[in-house]
């Protein structure tokens, strides 16, 4: 399970980082969704993997080994909202920029004179 | 009641801007009432936690969200430097606000909330104790910058806008990373935890930790402009309203003080022989290519806006290269340095944002110092925020004032005696010639060249500006954005005539990060560190 995670994760990042560096800003925005995807998997990744284990304790003295580490599905829970709202903002961003200079490319210009 | 103190700075803007929003866009002299009476109130705020932590034995103010302990929640910290932080944020909005008042405010919708808003974000981040709340900080106050620096639109601002955002969610990316690296070696992310923690990391983990922290390190350089990853900065701060570029002077600074406060409690003398100074190399030589760059982009520099970017660009090189030396003396010039250039910038961002506007409301051009083929300007709907105007009021003899504010901010930037600006410059590189070592050398060079050259470059462009055109017509000034430079001019004036007292301050203020202990004592009273 580590390596397919580690996979996903390396196969998220490595698209997410070429596609930011495109001339379009669709495909950049398309990028930097899937680098925060990437992100959101290694943060949640970074408690260790546990198939099957509860994050929340069920009776007061059980066995803190059994359980998954809560912290970081908090914290990737926070990191999603947040990235959520950051994209949607930069979306808006991208259509005045397209409504403004009328095409789609990052510097404003089309690069074909 | 003086334990809530330290949440002031944070819940304050944020209620307000909140407030804003309810009381509408329409009612444009209850929201500025608001915001006057919250910078202000953040003022005095600041002003007394400042004296409650320079106190005789209270050394640091904690606040426990909830009360929960501070190894679980998360804590509020305000020690000196934060105080220090929080007086400067709240001192620099108040002299904006009127600045803010006339023209400018006007060409976008929700100035003033997304003013406290930045506000509450920059407070934040300079309070909070704790990895991730400096996170969600660092978005609140990144949130509300996109959105004044798109303040105005137009196609110049926009486009700049983009690239601002793209680089800053790419840098909250690798913050994020970061975190969660350190959070999985160490289990924890509060700072004062993680400095105990540090010296007992098991050597298999710590290359982790090490990476982690870089990765955090490279999120904070790409906010305080390090060469080579600050090439959106000049641009950006050039296209945007001058208010907020002056705002925006404090926030390469943000970045500044994470990396100071970050790398002398997690990485300071006391972390281990493995990691201690872990990064100040780094942190040193990237200053030195920061100022070479920023040095060479200023005497290149062809419009006014980038002209003073460049000088942010500047400032915030020399000040990583003096944190990287890592040394108690050289730290307290960098602060008095950081004071300063932080005042001069902002308002040399007014003068310039003055000097570029023809004096007819509708337009705001950069002034081009050489003429050159400048894309078309869209514009702004004006006839949406076109309304009628609170500062009417205008001063008689526009040069005089603006020539005048344009040498002094040229002396002030340059380190020239006999203002303000020489005595930081001085306090910073004095210290720096005892620093054995070719960085500590190559930086003292380095600063003083760009000193000459700041000179240099601000000397053609005041020619430019007010010699070379005779007939040129300046525009109106109005009393309120004369009174913002005038705030802050005389702010960095204030400081050459008292320097004595707040040297002693910054001087304890850098006593105090290079001996953290004390910071660690006062947020895990049962921590195991020598004070």
């Amino acid at each position: 399970m580590e390596l397919v995670l580690a996979g996903a994760i390396g196969i998220l990042s490595a698209s997410g980082v070429w596609l930011l560096l495109r001339p379009r800003t669709f495909q950049v925005i398309i990028g930097l969704t899937l680098i925060s995807y990437a992100v959101n998997l290694f943060i949640f990744s970074i408690g260790g993997l546990r198939t099957g284990a509860d994050p929340v304790l069920h009776q007061v003295a059980g066995d803190v080994a059994q359980y998954t580490d809560p912290l970081p599905q908090a914290l990737v829970l926070t990191a999603i909202v947040i990235g959520f709202a950051t994209t949607a903002l930069f979306l808006v961003v991208l259509l005045t920029s397209r409504g403004l200079t009328g095409n789609d490319h990052v510097d404003g210009e089309d690069g074909t004179p | 009641m003086s334990q809530h103190l330290v949440i002031a700075p944070v819940l304050l803007p944020l209620l307000v801007a909140a407030l804003q929003l309810l009381v509408g866009e329409k009612h444009r002299r209850a929201t500025l009432a608001l915001s006057i009476a919250s910078c202000v109130a953040l003022v005095l705020a600041s002003a007394a936690l400042m004296h409650a932590v320079s106190g005789g034995d209270a050394l640091a103010a904690v606040y426990r969200i909830g009360d929960w302990p501070a190894r679980f929640g998360i804590v509020l910290v305000a020690d000196r430097l934060s105080a220090l932080m929080v007086l400067l944020t709240g001192v620099l909005a108040l002299a904006l606000l009127p600045y803010a008042l006339g023209r400018w405010q006007h060409r976008g919708g929700h100035f003033q909330p997304l003013l406290q808003f930045l506000l509450m974000g920059l407070n934040g981040a300079f309070l909070t104790g704790d990895l991730f709340n400096l996170f969600v900080f660092f978005e609140v106050l990144l949130a509300a910058s996109y959105g004044l620096a798109l303040h105005g639109s137009g196609a110049r601002r926009v486009s700049a806008g983009l690239h601002y955002i793209t680089v800053n969610l790419a840098a909250s990316m690798l913050f994020l990373l970061g975190v969660s690296l350190i959070f999985g070696v160490t289990g924890t992310l509060n700072m004062a935890a993680l400095a105990e923690l540090i010296p007992h990391v098991p050597e298999r983990t710590r290359a982790l930790l090490h990476a982690g922290a870089a990765l955090l390190g490279v999120a904070f350089l790409i906010k305080t402009a390090m060469w080579p990853l600050g090439f959106w900065l000049p641009r950006t701060y050039a296209a945007a309203a001058p208010a907020v570029a002056a705002m925006f002077a404090l926030m390469t600074k943000v970045g500044i003080y994470v990396l100071l406060r970050l790398g002398l409690l997690l990485f300071g003398a006391g972390a281990g022989p493995a990691s201690a100074h872990f990064g100040s190399a780094w942190m040193l030589w990237g200053g030195v290519a920061t100022v070479a760059a920023g040095t060479v982009g200023l005497l290149g520099a062809r419009d006014l806006g980038k002209l003073v970017g460049y000088n942010v660009v500047i400032s915030a090189g020399t000040l990583l290269g003096a944190i990287g030396l890592q040394q108690s003396a050289v730290t307290t010039g960098a602060l008095a340095y950081l004071v300063i250039s932080t005042l001069a910038i902002a308002a040399f961002f007014l003068v310039a944002g003055l000097l570029a506007s023809d004096g007819d409301d509708e337009t705001d051009d950069t002034l081009l110092l050489e003429p050159y083929e400048q894309p078309g300007e869209t514009p702004a709907n004006e006839s949406l925020y076109a309304q009628e105007d609170e500062s009417r009021v205008v001063i008689p003899a526009p040069i005089a004032m603006l020539g005048l504010s344009f040498s002094a901010c040229a002396v002030l930037l340059a380190g020239l005696p006999p203002l303000s600006g020489f005595l930081a410059k001085f306090a910073l590189l004095a210290p720096m010639l005892e620093v054995a070592g070719r960085g500590a050398t190559v930086l003292f060079a380095l600063v003083v060249a760009a000193g000459l050259c700041t000179v240099i470059a601000l000397c053609r462009a005041g020619i430019q500006i007010f010699w070379v055109e005779p007939e040129r017509i300046f525009p109106k000034v109005r009393l309120t954005e004369s009174i913002s430079i005038a705030v802050l001019l005389g702010l960095c004036l204030l400081l050459t005539g008292w320097a004595e007292r707040p040297l002693h301050y910054l001087r304890d203020t850098a006593a105090q990060l290079h001996a953290p202990g004390h910071y660690i004592h006062a947020v895990l009273p049962d921590a195991e560190v020598a004070p």
